[in-house]
């Protein structure tokens, strides 16, 4: 096996049950993914990029069929070596943010340092680096509810960059923000992409998204219809 | 450590709902802990005051006395024993001779007990001296408790003629002059008797050196043995009917409490169930984040049990000073309140035992729990990718 690829999925098929019957979402899917790569899962709405990203992330299993994930077979892992697998690899960003309320903007990073055990001052060292990444040291303290959704979107990407995972999943990360702040969170994580040769996974149909990709990979119908290396 | 910390946070951010909760819960917390120590206070009251003013150390009754049983007391009198006879010398204990009599207050007849006492007794809390009657040597003194006074209409000063039958089955009649009208809390020496000085009632009922009751000195340990005619009872029969019929209360208050830490409860669970289907999506990130569907169930249980701590805590903040103030200024009682059946003080000193503070607390910890964690287990189920699209299975 190639130790490049941190990603192998072989012959996926995800079926959703629909009662009696059920849905195909994944129709016989097959790629792989080397480390560093900035690549991105196009496709119309319902081609399955969110289904295929959550088996990814370890957050959703195979009907047939798997997908290999750091060496990790998803759909033989545990519910607690998932959690494991996400806890210290891998990196969620969603097009909602998905911010914790309750915490303060240092603290919604801090949170997986937490998980991990990592001691207090190697968590206030890296959630510092990870908000300057992203250019909110200042916004520390603030309270989710106080951010604009651009800034919530940075928060989220140091969240998920703070723990320096392997793999970066991100479903539709630029949803539900302006032009400016699309670009602007794309090419945050480009620059993390370039210095840390982080992986990055995106699910979108954005073209301001898809302009930075460098591997293009096109779902139609649970089925990848093209996978293009882009420039 | 992460999750205490993150359910604290999740708590106070519930904002009105939160303190709701643990409001509900104090309430209930204090409550129960109150009418307790309300009704242990009331026992401890009502049994000190019978232990002053009637029982002592325990009594001696005489083989065939029986309070419920009004004919049994003709005939339930005896010579008191030598070796009894020499505390009673010494101070340590006191015969009491009960006979029962028909009374003529205003006119009207009643039954009664007159009882005789040693005027100079010191052993129970009854003013027996006023019987004390070197100055008028032609007039029975009789001593009779508020109750009584309200009941026959008697006043200080008044006459009142008794009937009475000596051993020898012969009616005698006697004027007595009620001397003091005494206030006590004890109605079994106070309703339907009277009390006169001991001599003279046995002298009364030809029956010189006999006693129906030996009552004991508070607080002594030699109890005289080898005395046929009478039977030794100790606190523990003595205080029987008080000790059943606060028991048949406390039944009645537990339901009380189940009843309002029920509603306490479900607020709590209800709480939990609207916490986790609100939050459904933060269950997912959390998951994406890398907690085990454990992690996140002890985190809401946590939260849920916070409520516990919190009202724990709150009850503590309002509930001692407010508990340790009634223990001590006492609670006023309505005078009409008379359904433990013997004798309630007007006011009531409540009393708060640690045994009856520790297992309140561990029942509203634990019950807490449980309601708290019960809602959890949707979460066993739920599949991350469920929880993040919002969806609850
Ligand atoms: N839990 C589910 N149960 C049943 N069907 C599902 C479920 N999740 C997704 N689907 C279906 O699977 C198909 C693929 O869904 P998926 O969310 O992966 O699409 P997508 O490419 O991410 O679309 P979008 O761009 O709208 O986010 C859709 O037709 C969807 O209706
Ligand atoms: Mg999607």
């Amino acid at each position: 096996m190639d130790n490049n690829k941190i990603i192998i999925v072989d012959n996926l098929i995800k079926d959703y049950s629909m009662g009696s019957s059920f849905f195909r979402a994944l129709n016989d899917i097959s790629f792989s993914a080397k480390k560093g790569e900035f690549t991105g899962l196009v496709g119309p709405s319902g081609s399955g990029k969110t289904t295929l990203l959550n088996i990814l992330g370890a957050l959703d299993n195979p009907t047939q069929g798997d997908a290999v994930v750091l060496g990790k077979s998803v759909k033989s892992l545990s519910h607690k070596d998932a959690a494991q697998l996400r806890n210290h690899s891998i990196g969620f960003i969603f097009q909602t943010y998905n911010l914790l309320p309750v915490y303060t903007v240092f603290e919604n990073v801090e949170f997986s340092l937490l998980l991990l055990k990592k001691g207090k001052e190697e968590r206030e060292e890296a959630v510092m680096k990870a908000l300057s990444w992203v250019g909110l040291t200042n916004k520390a303290n603030s309270r989710p509810n106080q951010l604009s959704g651009g800034e919530s979107q940075r928060v989220a990407v140091a969240r998920a960059m703070v723990k320096n995972p392997e793999i970066v999943l991100a479903d539709e990360p630029t949803a539900n923000l302006d032009a400016e702040n699309s670009h602007n969170i794309i090419r945050t994580m480009l620059k993390l992409n370039e210095e840390l040769k982080t992986t990055f996974i995106f699910a979108t149909h954005d073209e301001k998204v898809i302009s930075y990709l460098h591997r293009k990979i096109v779902l139609n119908d649970g089925k990848i219809v093209n996978d293009l290396i882009l420039n | 450590m992460l999750t205490i910390k993150l359910a604290f946070r999740n708590i106070t951010h519930a904002g009105i709902r939160t303190w709701l909760n643990v409001f509900v819960l104090s309430f209930a917390f204090v409550l129960i802990v109150f009418t307790e120590g309300f009704y242990d206070g009331m026992a401890q009251q009502i049994k000190d005051a019978m232990i002053n003013s009637e029982i002592g150390g325990g009594q001696f009754w005489q083989k065939d006395y029986d309070p419920y049983d009004p004919f049994s007391i003709e005939q339930s009198h005896s010579l008191v024993p030598a070796n009894i006879n020499d505390e009673v010398k010494k101070g340590n204990a006191l015969a009491v001779l009960v006979v029962s009599a028909a009374i003529f207050p205003r006119g009207h007849v009643q039954s009664a007990l007159i009882k005789g006492i040693d005027p100079e007794q010191k052993i129970i809390n009854i003013p027996s001296a006023v019987l004390d009657n070197n100055a008028d040597t032609n007039s029975i003194p009789g001593l009779i408790g508020a109750k009584m006074a309200n009941n026959t209409g008697l006043n200080k000063g008044d006459f009142v003629s008794v009937r009475w039958r000596n051993i020898h089955g012969t009616f005698d009649a006697a004027d007595i002059k009620i001397v003091e009208i005494m206030n006590t809390d004890v109605q079994s020496i106070d309703r339907d008797q009277i009390w006169i000085p001991l001599n003279k009632l046995q002298s009364m009922l030809q029956a010189p050196g006999q006693a129906t009751i030996i009552t004991m000195k508070k607080n002594i340990v030699n109890i005289p043995s080898g005395v046929p005619e009478f039977v030794f009872h100790n606190h523990d029969y003595l205080f029987k009917d008080i000790n059943d019929n606060l028991n048949r209360k406390k039944i009645s208050s537990a339901l009380m409490y189940i009843l309002l830490l029920s509603m306490a409860l479900l607020a709590v669970f209800d709480t939990q169930v609207l916490a986790i289907f609100r939050r459904r999506k933060e269950i997912g990130t959390l998951m994406a984040l890398g907690m085990t569907r454990w992690n996140i169930i002890s985190l809401f249980t946590l939260e849920g049990s916070l409520l516990g701590i919190l009202a724990f805590v709150s009850g503590m903040i309002y509930g001692v000073p407010l508990l340790a103030f009634l223990a001590k200024t006492g609670v006023g009682l309505p005078s009409m309140v008379q359904s433990v059946g013997s004798s309630i003080p007007t006011t009531l000193y409540p009393k708060y035992g640690i045994r009856l503070y520790i297992i309140t607390t561990m029942i509203l910890f634990f019950s807490v729990i449980i309601v708290s964690f019960l809602p959890t287990r949707r979460i066993t189920k739920l599949k991350p990718t469920d929880a993040l699209r919002g969806k609850l299975s």
